[in-house]
């Protein structure tokens, strides 16, 4: 059986289920007799103030490795072991009923499950996942049982399980692990942020593979399309093994790499850097060589949530990150709100056409209130490493310099306040609005560098909606506008002697890599997982040849002449890439 | 001196009794002495109970009634609407 999920994390995996978290605990009927009454209300209480301290020493765990971040939802957790009725009911039903705090305490959850199902409103439903965590826990006490044991594995097991949360993957052994298959998540859900950063396959969002899969069942993921097979034939099983071997054979390689610079044949030093999301991408980024963050995003603090992020946290997040890269660069881009992503919990009308409304950079300086506690969590994590700020959707030189005077009333306040940072925090401009693309000589007077952000030039420049499916024939990275574009900003930055760097999909992509470095492009930022890929291209080219190139496309008149002198031309380093 | 002091009140929060809203909720109740409950419609439940709280599954514009019994009952109703009529997003 083949179902189809979301390719999280790459690579081909064949193995054993074991599915974790679906365990059904056959709590039996047992009586108590009355004088034990009051042994199994202290034996409850115990268990909670057991089930209590192990939720803090998690968290402890989890606030160390990762980051306040990712412990706050155990506070909840916590909170349900201190709810007084819940104590209150058990003790009543031990005393009524006489039988074992387990049996009782597992028809009280389900009361509470069925509780909140019936809520009509998907937010309250969702916490029903935060009751089941902690009821498991406290009958897994009450009964004297380890949790279905991940760190003592004795063979290597696909975990599949509804989906993986902190708590489970802290707890893990990791070396038994070879691959994940949830039913829920997404890109940037736990599950696949970890199976990345332990570089195994994993599919995630399969919406029923517990309920399809069972203990023991072979399982083949495809980690690169998003599929994963039940109980395959043998024939898929053997066709799978074959790809597997090539691509064990090809990571080999690559991992090679990871050490080696990003030189080009002919000896010129390239900079490669990565792209995340989140604080425990960084993992990922310095396994695969990164030279630095060359993006970090910073929107999921924002999103997928009802309070606006503190400073304080946002503080705890960059000094993390600002840390563990240091001596690195780490380019933090202030948030990008608006668009396709807004705060669930602001008022904000939808807009006929956000792409180009209220966002990034407009929206902050609307909002200096959210805006300004970003920038100050910044700054005080600046001395903790080289940390750099970008403004995202910047359109003109005017926009630029009132968002730095932003800045400048916060790095007054924290020194009035004698809070110290980093004074030399370089200041810079995504270029992602043809506007500012063409006034990059401007634009370069006033910003320390650029990060040309292909994604959004692109669809601007073209007028393309990436998301409309009957244009999307039209998002074209290869049409002489946005070589042109991408040839005017690299130049105005050179001219002005500011870095600059190109942190769009483009930049990732093999045919378009001579081309870039033709241009004049010396930083590439790009996703965790290419990063050994685009070395490999990088090291196979000669800048001299690709100049010559860059300059013969910029020469072509049409799309389809573009594309077909870069495939001829840059074979080789597309034959270099898998 | 113990007494029972009641208060009606209009959610004005966007996002009603959530997760963390009502986890605030709790949070100030415990702190107080007296007994403590909110009331939505028919429904009555333990103000010191998160899971309780929650299940009340107060939205925006919902009336809730909260009542409090015991020595600091007057200071509790006070605080406890605060928080209610505030945007609870601190």
């Amino acid at each position: 059986m083949t179902l189809k999920g979301i390719a999280v994390s790459p690579g081909i995996v064949i193995g054993k289920v074991f599915l974790l978290n679906i365990e059904s605990f056959i709590i039996p009927k047992i009586a108590i007799k009355e004088e034990e009454v009051a042994n199994e209300i202290e034996r409850f209480k115990q268990v909670l103030k057991q089930t209590n301290e192990e939720i803090i020493s998690i968290q402890k765990k989890l606030n160390r490795e990762l980051g306040s971040k990712h412990s706050d939802i155990f506070n909840a957790h916590l909170l349900i072991l201190d709810d007084p009725v819940l104590t209150e009911q058990m003790t009543d039903k031990i005393k009524k009923r006489k039988l074992t705090a387990e049996y009782l305490f597992q028809q009280v959850m389900r009361n509470y499950e069925k509780a909140f199902s019936e809520i009509d409103d998907a937010y309250f439903k969702e916490r029903i996942s935060d009751i089941q965590d902690v009821g498991k826990r406290i009958i897994r006490n009450l009964l004297g049982r380890k949790k279905a044991n991940l760190a003592n594995l004795k063979e290597e097991v696909i975990v599949v399980s509804y989906d993986l949360s902190p708590s489970d993957t802290a707890l893990m052994g990791k070396e038994k692990v070879i691959g994940f298959a949830t039913d829920i998540g997404g890109k940037t859900s736990h599950t696949a942020i970890m199976a990345r950063a332990l570089e195994i396959p994993a599919v995630v969002g399969l919406e029923k593979i517990t309920v399809k899969a069972k203990n023991d069942d072979l399982l083949i993921i495809d980690g690169d399309k998003g599929i994963v097979i039940i109980n395959p034939r043998r024939q898929v099983i053997e066709k799978y093994y074959k790809k597997r071997e090539e691509d064990l054979k090809f990571n080999r390689e690559l991992k090679k790499l990871r050490t080696l610079p990003a030189q080009t044949k002919d000896g010129y030093p390239i900079e490669i850097t990565a792209n995340i999301e989140l604080p425990e991408e960084i993992d990922s980024a310095l396994k695969e060589g990164a030279e630095g963050i060359g993006l970090y995003r910073t929107e999921y603090f924002f999103l997928n949530r009802s309070v606006l992020p503190t400073e304080e946290e946002q503080y705890q997040a960059y000094k993390f990150v600002a840390q563990k890269m240091n001596p690195h660069p780490v380019v933090i881009r202030t948030v990008d709100l608006g668009g396709d992503k807004f705060l669930s919990h602001l008022n904000i009308p939808s807009e006929m056409n956000p792409f180009m409304g209220w966002r990034a950079i407009r929206f902050c300086l609307a909002r200096p209130d959210i805006f300004k506690i970003q920038l100050k969590a910044i700054l005080r994590a600046s001395r903790y490493g080289k940390l750099k700020i970008m403004y995202p959707m910047i359109s003109s030189a005017e926009e630029f310099k009132q968002a730095n005077r932003v800045l400048a009333e916060v790095k007054k306040e924290l020194k009035e306040q004698n809070i110290p940072f980093d004074k030399e925090v370089e200041i810079g401009a995504m270029i992602e609005i043809p506007s500012a693309a063409l006034t990059a000589d401007i634009l370069a007077k006033e910003a320390d560098f650029f990060s040309i952000g292909t994604n959004d030039l692109i669809q601007y420049s073209l007028a393309v909606d990436r998301v409309n499916e009957k244009i999307a024939y039209l998002y074209e990275p290869n049409h002489p506008a946005i070589l042109r574009l991408i040839k005017i900003i690299i130049e105005a930055a050179h001219k002005e002697e500011i870095w600059v760097g190109m942190c769009g999909e483009m930049c990732s992509e093999p045919v378009f890599i001579p081309l870039l470095l033709g241009l004049g492009l010396t930083k590439f930022s790009v996703s965790p997982l290419m990063l050994s890929r685009v070395k490999k291209v990088i090291r196979s080219l000669s800048l001299k040849e690709a100049k010559v190139a860059a300059k013969e496309i910029l020469n072509l008149e049409t799309i389809k002449e573009i594309k077909h002198f870069s495939r001829i031309r840059f074979k080789e380093a597309m034959l270099n890439f898998c | 001196m113990s007494s029972i002091i009641k208060k009606k009140v209009i959610i004005k929060n966007r996002l009603g009794l959530h997760a963390r809203p009502a986890a605030l909720f709790v949070q100030l109740a415990n702190k107080f002495e007296s007994d403590i409950s909110i009331r939505k419609e028919e429904q009555g439940v333990n103000g010191k109970s998160i899971m309780g709280v929650m299940m009340l599954a107060a939205g925006k514009g919902d009336e809730v009634e909260i009542e409090a019994n015991g020595k600091d009952a007057r200071k509790a109703v006070e605080e406890l609407e605060k928080l209610l009529m505030s945007n609870l997003e601190g």
